[in-house]
């Protein structure tokens, strides 16, 4: 019997020092922001899909159309098609389309491309209805983005 | 006349409950069929499979940096610790070199990724035993080890950052900084997790003395990682067989004594404390020098086969390569913690309250794409 109200006493006690301390979360600063209003600035090095990079210096990518990055990728998510053009030297980037349903974010296509012509974007808000919304054509978003 | 449940059952009135695929206390896709009498539960038939992925046979048919995206997505809660052991069999049977620099952010960033594995586990098991709070308490935490290893990594649960030779990205200032301030906020921490949930009455009766794991039993099912440490048996790779750089850094193995399922959380408590002491060790010796020694051509490694064990979050893991001499492997075979942890349950569990059982298979910390791979 001695042991039953020992134990209702050490019992209650732990109750309330656990009390306390959800009671010192309650006056403490909030920690959680309200997402879609307020958001948290995401870092640089965040992965998001992969993205063709702008050159300064030309106003276009660098792409040389040398395919590694398609051949590395474990989840064959990258088509790259490329054609000769006259006077040109080398390959002319014609597609550059990315299946990011497929995409698992490993980075080996980035660290592939001698000319670093690709790299992550920042984007992680991506929410679609259909899984064609995430097959990116990485050419006309470079060509768009001024 | 017979009823249905009698045809199924047999004539003792016992009846089948099918607990998951989709039950919140299976942590994902475990499917148990119990045979109940009553409340009690007599016979229970784990049915695994339902997250089965080929992940094997997928590392047969690429490259072998093709797979590096893979081994973070076995058990997501722990998936620096899982591409760890990757690279090191790939660097033990090809010998290339890491940079010492390499091994240490090794190092740092597969305990920070142990400590977010145990808090998710801690949080989720005190959530099955029905207390909601500390799991809230337990992701404020691990927020800063996520946004850390973000910050470095790029990704916040599934990385892929470790390369054969190396890891992609040095760590700078901010992140070692950063560590040093989890480190002290984390020590303040633990005595709070203490008062909220260690000394908590209602938590104690729940889990003392409830799953006994004896050492015969944890011996007989190979059990690793806390769950044996919570029955006394002190076996831990990192101390056992040092991979990486472990032999330089100073820690203990926590064990526990009646091998019950508070032993296993107080285990994995102290774990935290003392990856905690490894990773400040390893900021305070963090040597200079490049991260990443690449590799000259395409891997291509012998025929013969080489075995690599790590420390996961939950136990020993071991990958078994067999090459051929090409770009690909033969065959890949892959020993997860979880899958022996696992296995005791039908034993342990026979003849239990449903309630406890929860309580018992909670506290083995089950990670189930991991066992279904
Ligand atoms: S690796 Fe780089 S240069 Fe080569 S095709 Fe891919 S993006 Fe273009
Ligand atoms: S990040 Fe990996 S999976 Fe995604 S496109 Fe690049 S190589 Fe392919």
């Amino acid at each position: 019997m001695s042991g039953y109200f020992s134990e209702l006493i050490t019992g209650s006690k732990s109750l309330l020092v656990g009390l306390g301390v959800t009671f010192k979360a309650l006056i403490s600063p909030v920690v959680t922001v309200q997402y879609p209003r307020e958001k948290i600035d995401v870092t640089s090095a965040v992965r998001g899909h992969i993205d063709l990079v702008k050159d300064e210096a030309t106003g276009t990518h660098r792409c040389m159309v040398c395919l590694s990055c398609m051949k590395v990728c474990p989840c064959q998510c990258i088509t790259v098609q490329g054609e000769k053009r006259e006077g040109v030297k080398g390959k002319v980037l014609t597609l550059f389309a990315l299946d990011f349903t497929k995409c698992s974010l490993c980075g080996l296509c980035v660290e592939s491309c001698k000319p670093k012509a690709i790299d992550f974007s920042n984007e992680y808000e991506l929410a679609g209805f259909t899984r064609d919304e995430f097959v990116f054509d990485l050419l006309k978003r470079v060509k768009e983005r001024a | 006349m017979v009823t249905k449940l009698e045809k199924i059952a047999g004539p003792k009135h016992r009846f089948l409950l099918n607990m998951g695929p989709q039950h919140p206390s299976t942590h994902g896709v475990l499917r148990i069929v119990l045979e109940m009498d009553g409340e009690y539960a007599m016979a229970i038939d784990p049915v695994l499979g339902y997250g089965h992925r080929m992940h094997e046979k997928m590392a047969e048919g690429r490259p072998y940096n093709g797979f590096y995206p893979n081994t973070g997505r076995m058990d997501y809660l722990g998936a620096i610790l899982f591409s760890h052991g990757y690279v090191g069999l790939l660097e033990r049977m090809s010998g290339a070199e890491v940079p010492e620099r390499a091994e240490f952010i090794r190092v740092i960033t597969a305990e920070l990724n142990r400590i977010s594995s145990h808090l998710v586990g801690i949080g989720a098991y005190v959530l099955d035993l029905g207390a909601f709070t500390p799991i809230l308490y337990a992701f404020d935490d691990r927020e800063m080890i996520l946004d850390m290893l973000e910050a470095i990594t790029g990704s916040r649960l599934t990385y892929c950052y470790f390369r054969v030779g190396g890891v992609t990205k040095d760590i700078d200032d901010t992140f070692i900084r950063r560590a040093r301030a989890f480190i002290d906020r984390m020590r303040s921490r633990l005595p709070m997790y203490k008062d909220l949930v260690t000394d908590n009455l209602i938590f104690l009766k729940r889990t003392k003395g409830i799953g006994i794991i004896d050492r015969d039993m944890a011996a007989r099912y190979g059990i690793t990682g806390p769950v044996l440490r919570g029955s006394g048996i002190s076996y831990d790779v990192r101390k056992s067989e040092p991979y990486s750089v472990y032999d330089r850094f100073d820690f203990d193995i926590p064990v526990g004594e009646n091998g019950d399922s508070f032993d296993r959380y107080v285990v994995r408590m102290e774990e935290i404390a003392q990856s905690l002491r490894i990773i400040e060790q390893a900021l305070d010796a963090l040597p200079d020098g490049p991260v990443m020694v690449k590799p000259k051509k395409k891997l291509k490694l012998a025929a013969g086969g080489c075995n690599y064990t790590v420390e996961a979050a939950r136990g020993s893991l071991s990958y078994y390569l067999v090459g051929d001499g090409s770009d690909t492997p033969y065959r890949l075979k892959i020993r997860v913690p979880s899958y022996s942890n696992l296995s005791p349950l039908p034993e342990l569990c026979k003849g239990m309250l449903l309630s406890d059982l929860v309580t018992a298979m909670g506290s083995l910390d089950l990670v189930i794409p991991e066992i279904d791979r």
